[in-house]
């Protein structure tokens, strides 16, 4: 005689309720006040991350993209603790290091990716995985893109088979505030937190243009137009400011009393106004970027980058100017109306007027090859005259990302101190035919194409006939 | 003898026809996809919109316009497959998409020639890229109710700057199966390919009562008749029929019901093809593919990989790419094509699969795919490697014409090359 399968689920879930409620959780109630301000506990999801073993090691004799626009012949990498320790051509090897051949090949830094849905639209697709977009509320600032994130996801591996060593996870496009980016560091991990790229600033994914107005428009809501769009950001920043005023006015009397209500949603919003949470801004049409510019100015607050940004090149230098990253494609136009306008010439026309121009992918499978698109836009570019060098153009997938990620202080060159997250190249990278062939990451070997005790795969492919190398 | 720049030719020829009635590009390094494979120096003729011969040591006739191509790369022009050029102008703009319909009667009968657009702007950046022709596919319009087998017939357009694209409509049925093909059919493969057999019975039963059917003797038909005129030449052999098809397992049924019916099947997506490619091979099904699709995206394609096209190939499949993006995107075929040799394809090959394969899975290979004598004159001048992102092209000929070198796309760019002006860029034309 079985038992009906509903009756097992529903002990299930009973026994798991009442062993989550410990004594010990019981005995001690988590204090009410202090702890409610938003400023006491700003980062309640920590990084766990702790790079992979590693030893000291010398690349030797390949020639570098540095990410600073630097080209170097027949150079030297010294890497040790996990930290690049100097870089030039023909430096001395000391010894005790891992001397690595790399005479015929070519290093860049680790590449980076500024727009990822990697684990948040995991594979495979379908509605089980597809967490991206918490398309329920044009203002859902108060999600966060990390307690989407799947670290199974397969395509962490395929990435960094391309090179790709942090991303920026953003959560979609649906909506006017869309929740908060994650950087993760592309390690396999159990859990998000062991990828989570230590200190790197949060950013508030926003949307300009046509998909706010139409998941909401179609559903009979605000916003169904552009001026809606705009109204909707107005009001919230208003919101955001007054709540703001609220808990500053609480602190300034002494923390006494009734604490404002916390708000998840105009925390995040405070935490751009104060400057420390980047705005990674989904727009296309130059008309447009230019009132989300305005509106920056009017609450007080910076736009980090513009995302797609189709249309960049025809206010690249009003971009320059404000110091916003345009993260774009050289492949991807036209799919719909404020797209129609999109150019391969785009990156190389925003580098050209002094911008930070960045190459992302918003694709699992470009992400693969972000140095094939960067060199797609750089061949566009020149066609039309920019005299743009390959070292130039690799910073659009190193250097300029991390910009734009907040997280330049550590990683996106080979310099001295930063964070050892190297690629080495079969060949030139802005070639087809280049292959990633070892990948580091904070020093450690992560990936290695022709090892296989250095090729990880995810749990989901685990009794998957491996078709190769990938 | 007139010697011209290759710049200053096809600016020349975009401003109007040429009178030399011969010419010839020289001193080019020329990939014929033909039988005579790579000739490192040699002279392509061209006459009256045709290859007139390709060689190492052509004798060019006095009175021909001479291009001299410095060295460059001479390939065929890129057959682009699996694409919706002409027939989607902006995919989320739906009155502009005519590649789907979700009209309740019509299934296999769906044309996608009638729609094709000779001014759509996805054809010049196509065209920049190489692409002198291509299969543009239908895709299912499904509907409420509207749960039919065939996403309806394609058809081969050239992309030559002029008013009439389609040269060969109803070049292939198009049906996909898998995961997809069993949502339509209520759910299980099972009833998908039941439900398929059903059709192609009822279509041979068709072929052979057209008579009874049409004085009304006939036995309940699931299709119309419209449906089944379009299957027709299906159930012959005669056309093409595109399968959609992902997982190794629902590859072998295709297989097996191809053998059963005679059908000219082609695989596409084939993502696990690799698993079952001596199959595929001795049953001489061809394979279109993209070979850049390596992640497991569905449960039916757990075993994608960059290898597909590689591994496919040397068990003798013949294959064609498809691209990521029907049309848009179209222009990077040659990429994909890179890549697939960057993971084992011979280079050849990989040219292969970009011109003459898919010329020769259609049925188009006696006018188009490859550089020889008596074929069409569709054939690019390149900059560098036609396969790297880094090279152009910097001429396309298309039946002998030199194709106009700009688009929508890149006036846009050169119209904002420098900001700032007196008066804005609108009255820059």
């Amino acid at each position: 005689m079985g038992i009906p399968k509903v009756s097992v689920a529903i002990l299930a879930a009973t026994m798991l309720l009442a062993g989550c409620a410990t004594t010990e959780d019981i005995a001690k109630p988590k204090p009410s006040g202090p702890n409610l301000d938003p400023q006491v506990d700003a980062n309640p999801f920590p990084s766990t991350y702790k790079p992979l073993p590693s030893v000291a090691t010398a690349l030797v004799g390949a020639t570098i993209f540095t990410g600073t626009g630097q080209k170097i012949d027949n150079g030297t990498i010294l890497v040790k603790d996990g930290k690049i320790e100097s870089v030039g051509a023909n430096l001395a090897v000391p010894s005790g290091y891992k001397t690595v051949d790399a005479r015929g090949k070519w290093v860049t830094p680790g590449i980076i990716d500024a727009h990822s849905h990697l684990g948040v639209y995991a594979q495979p697709g379908g509605s089980a995985l597809s967490d991206g977009n918490e398309a329920t509320s044009p203002n859902t600032a108060e999600v966060w893109a990390e307690h989407s994130v799947w670290p199974q996801d397969e395509a962490f591996n395929a990435v960094r088979r391309g090179g790709v060593t942090s991303m920026l996870v953003l959560p979609g496009s649906a909506n006017l505030f869309g929740g908060r980016s994650v950087t993760l560091k592309n390690v396999p991990a159990i859990t998000m937190q062991a990828m989570k790229f230590p200190g790197a600033p949060y950013g508030l994914k926003m949307a300009c243009g046509e998909n706010p107005k139409r998941v909401y428009g179609s559903k009979g809501s605000a916003p169904s137009t552009r001026m809606g769009n705009v109204a909707g950001y107005r009001a919230a920043w208003l919101e955001a400011s007054a709540y703001r005023a609220k808990w500053d006015a609480y602190r300034a009397g002494g923390s006494k009393g009734d604490a404002p209500t916390r708000d998840l949603k105009l925390d995040t919003l405070v935490g751009v106004l104060k400057g420390e949470i980047l705005v990674e801004n989904h727009c296309y049409r130059a008309d447009e970027m230019a009132i989300m510019i305005d509106i920056a100015k009017e609450f007080g607050y910076k736009i980090t980058a513009f995302h797609h940004g189709s249309e960049a090149y025809k206010i690249a230098d009003l971009l320059a100017k404000e110091d916003i990253c345009v993260a774009t494609w050289a492949g991807w136009w036209g799919f719909k109306v404020e797209a129609i306008d999109g150019v391969a010439e785009n990156a190389a026309l925003v580098h050209a007027a002094g911008g930070c121009a960045v190459i992302h992918s918003d694709d699992p499978i470009l992400s693969q090859r972000l140095n094939q698109e960067a060199a797609a836009a750089l061949a566009a570019g020149r066609k039309i005259g920019l005299n743009i060098s390959e070292a130039e153009a690799i910073k659009w997938i190193t250097a300029n990302p991390a910009k734009m990620m907040g997280i330049l202080d550590k990683t996106g060159t080979l310099e001295a101190g930063k964070m050892a997250d190297v690629v080495i190249w079969s060949a030139d990278p802005l070639s087809v035919y280049a292959l990633a062939e070892k990948v580091y990451i904070d020093g450690a070997l992560t990936y290695d194409r022709n090892d296989k005790r250095f090729q990880p795969k995810s749990d989901f492919m685990i009794d998957r006939k491996a078709g190769g190398t990938e | 003898m007139q010697r011209l720049l290759i710049a200053t030719f096809a600016l020349t020829l975009a401003a109007g026809p040429v009178a030399a009635e011969t010419t010839a590009i020289t001193n080019a390094h020329i990939y014929t996809s033909a039988k005579n494979g790579e000739i490192s120096s040699g002279t392509i003729l061209i006459s009256n919109g045709r290859i007139a011969g390709v060689g190492a040591n052509l004798r060019v006739p006095a009175s021909a316009t001479v291009i001299d191509a410095k060295g460059s790369i001479v390939t065929p022009g890129l057959y682009a497959t699996g694409t919706n050029l002409g027939a989607v102008e902006i995919e989320l703009v739906s009155e502009t998409n005519d590649n789907a319909t979700s009209n309740q009667s019509l299934s296999a009968a769906f044309d996608i020639s009638y729609g094709i657009d000779a001014d759509a702007i996805t054809i010049p950046v196509a065209r920049l890229g190489g692409v002198t022709r291509a299969l543009v596919t239908p895709v299912y319009g499904d509907g409420e109710g509207r749960e039919l087998m065939f996403a309806g017939q394609a058809a081969i357009i050239s992309l030559a700057n002029g008013a009439s694209p389609v040269v060969k409509p109803r070049a292939a049925m198009v049906l996909e199966l898998g995961e997809a093909g069993a949502a339509r059919a209520g759910g299980a493969r099972g009833a998908a390919i039941t439900a398929l057999r059903a059709d192609l019975d009822d279509v041979r039963w068709f072929a052979s009562h057209r008579g009874g059917y049409n004085n009304g003797g006939t036995r309940e038909l699931r299709l119309s008749k419209q449906d089944l005129e379009a299957l027709l030449p299906v159930v012959r052999g005669q056309m093409p029929l595109i399968i959609g098809v992902h997982r190794a397992a629902d590859i072998r049924e295709v297989l097996k019901l191809a053998r059963q019916y005679r059908l000219n099947v082609v695989l596409s997506g084939a993502e696990e093809g690799w698993m079952v490619a001596s199959d595929i091979a001795s049953a001489r099904v061809p394979v279109m593919l993209n070979p850049t699709a390596n992640l497991p995206g569905s449960f039916e394609m757990r075993a994608s990989t960059m290898d597909n096209a590689a591994r496919l190939d040397k068990a003798g499949v013949r294959i064609a790419f498809t691209n990521s993006d029907g049309g848009h995107r179209a222009r990077e075929g040659r990429y994909n094509a890179g890549n697939a040799v960057a993971h084992g394809l011979p280079y050849a090959k990989a040219l292969a699969a970009l011109t003459i394969n898919p010329a020769t899975i259609f049925g188009d290979n006696r006018r188009a795919g490859s550089l020889e004598a008596g074929k069409q004159a569709d054939l690019v001048i390149w900059s560098g490697d036609p396969l790297e992102p880094l090279s152009e092209a910097q001429a396309v000929f298309i039946a002998g014409e030199a194709q106009p070198m700009t688009s929508r796309a890149d006036e846009l760019a050169k119209r904002y090359r420098t900001l700032n002006q007196p008066y804005p860029p609108a009255y820059k034309n």
